[in-house]
């Protein structure tokens, strides 16, 4: 069984090298095309850390969900803009750079500070099953008004984008 | 080294998998590219390729050979890590949901209890590589391509989604392998006709096969979002595209068709496999048929079947199944 973790190992630190080039990708390249497959490729990553926890199920629900589908449709977002011969422009200095690393400084040690003061136990077991029944029981009963919420929160979304594009559509017409 | 030995069998397995998968690939793409050029000739009334071979029959593998000698041309304004990206990734993610299809009770490489979802995940995949390829290739006929891709698969993706849950309410189950065996009495194409025949047609549509090969229409965009694409670059995806065909058919026969069910043959242990490929190439065999026979749709023709029937139509099913499993 030696072998069997060694392998596990192995593909942990490949998912995550894949999920941080991935992000540093999304973050640093200067097409936003590239930036957008950059994204792909972390979340990839980290369907793949989602399948090394044992939960092939969130797993594929990343894949299909947010690969498949929110990269899909950013895309094409994104392919109404620049050609591969349009370069946005470096403005990643003075005012911008300040900022930018602040925020970062910000978010990294609001994390760092929280996992430094969290207790992990480790995780002898795992506790229950987690298949498709146990997370559907959970999400339907136990946590039902958080699972209704964010679906408030996707109708928001879709309100928005109707009514962003009706007012497109008027501008055009007059 | 006594731990190696004993996972041994596991490792074997896995490599046995993913050499029938590629076998299962590479043989489906010759044997569908020859009975695609004679379907389509004798549907014409012209004979199709008789010179290679006893009627043509080695045309595919003379022409495998021809483009694997071509020059893979990059055009200079194109996006040359994308590009070359593409290809890969339409051709690759089709191994995987090879690997969870029941082929029979007893041939089938994982059984997964997510099995379902897998495969429309790693499906999904080959829409980003056709936007990849298609926006790589600055081209503005390969753009278009992509889009209309998009588009459609988007569009098409949901009344598949929906006719196919239909039948997981009916088994409460995403395990491939218990969907085709809950059809021992009945097929579920006799108790869900409508999603059946949603299913073909968004089937059609998610492959991008004619009546709806609105992304790479050749009156109006040469080829689509392949038109920059040359030698094996273009048969990854061409490769790419053959294979989602046998997966969607695949999918089709374990959900609609019974799996592997059948009158046993002579070969007894074989003969579910048997079974479960000849409902597949049926089904192919009618992919093929209209593609000959029918006219291209028009692209909004196409979107407004999308989301003004087949989509409440399939919703209209899925409440009926859904009242229908409650009350049994």
């Amino acid at each position: 069984m030696i072998v069997f973790q060694y392998i596990a190992e192995a593909l942990f630190y490949a998912f995550m090298i894949l999920t941080f080039l991935g992000g540093f990708m999304a973050v640093r390249s200067r097409m936003l095309m590239h930036a957008v497959l950059g994204l792909a490729v972390a979340l990839i990553g980290v369907a793949g850390l989602y399948f090394h926890l044992g939960s092939p199920f969130l797993a594929t629900m990343q894949v299909l969900i947010y690969v498949g589908a929110v990269c899909i449709m950013i895309v094409l977002g994104v392919m109404l803009g620049n050609t591969p011969d349009q370069l946005t422009t470096k403005n990643f200095s003075g005012r911008n750079l300040l900022l930018a690393l602040s925020a970062c400084a910000t978010g990294f040690f609001t994390l760092f500070i929280t996992i430094q003061q969290t207790k992990f136990a480790p995780a002898a077991q795992m506790v229950g099953d987690m298949s498709i029944r146990f997370v559907g029981e959970n999400l339907l009963y136990k946590y039902c008004l958080a699972f209704e919420l964010i679906s408030v929160i996707l109708l928001t979304a879709i309100i928005g984008a109707i009514i962003l594009a009706r007012g497109g559509r008027e501008e055009v017409a007059k | 080294m006594e731990t190696f030995y004993s996972i041994l069998p596991e490792l074997i397995r896995i490599v046995i998998c993913a050499a029938c998968g590629a076998i299962i690939v590479f043989g489906n793409a010759l044997v569908m590219g020859y009975a695609e050029r004679k379907l389509a000739g004798h549907i014409m009334l012209r004979p199709g390729p008789m010179e290679v071979g006893f009627h043509g029959i080695l045309q595919l593998v003379v022409d495998g050979l021809k483009l694997m000698g071509k020059q893979l041309v990059v055009p200079a304004q194109a996006d040359k890590p994308l590009f070359m990206i593409a290809p890969l990734l339409a051709f690759a993610p089709v191994f995987v949901p090879l690997l969870v299809l029941p082929f029979s009770e007893k041939i089938q490489g994982f059984d997964l209890d997510v099995g379902l979802l897998l495969i429309l995940a790693f499906a999904s995949l080959n829409v980003l590589a056709i936007l990849i390829g298609g926006w790589g290739s600055n081209n503005k006929y390969s753009l278009f391509g992509a889009f209309r891709s998009v588009a459609q698969n988007v569009a098409y993706e949901i009344p598949m989604l929906i006719s196919l849950l239909a039948i997981v309410f009916m088994t409460n189950t995403f395990s491939l392998r218990d969907i085709a065996a809950a059809q021992s009495p009945v097929w579920f194409v006799v108790l869900q006709p409508l999603a059946f025949l949603i299913y073909i047609v968004a089937m059609v549509a998610e492959t991008n096969r004619a009546p709806f090969d609105l992304p790479e229409a050749e009156s109006e965009l040469t080829a689509g979002f392949h038109t920059e694409y040359s030698g094996m670059s273009f048969s990854l995806f061409v490769l790419g595209e053959y294979a989602n065909m046998f997966i969607v058919c695949s999918i089709a026969t374990v959900f609609f068709l019974g799996g592997s069910s059948g009158i046993p043959l002579p070969y007894f242990e074989y003969s579910g496999a048997i079974w479960f490929l000849a409902k597949v190439y049926a089904l192919m065999f009618f992919l093929v048929w209209i593609r000959w026979t029918y006219p291209r749709t028009r692209f909004d023709q196409l979107m407004n079947f999308c989301w003004k029937y087949l989509i409440p139509f399939s919703l209209v099913n899925l409440l009926i199944t859904v009242v229908m499993v409650k009350l049994i």
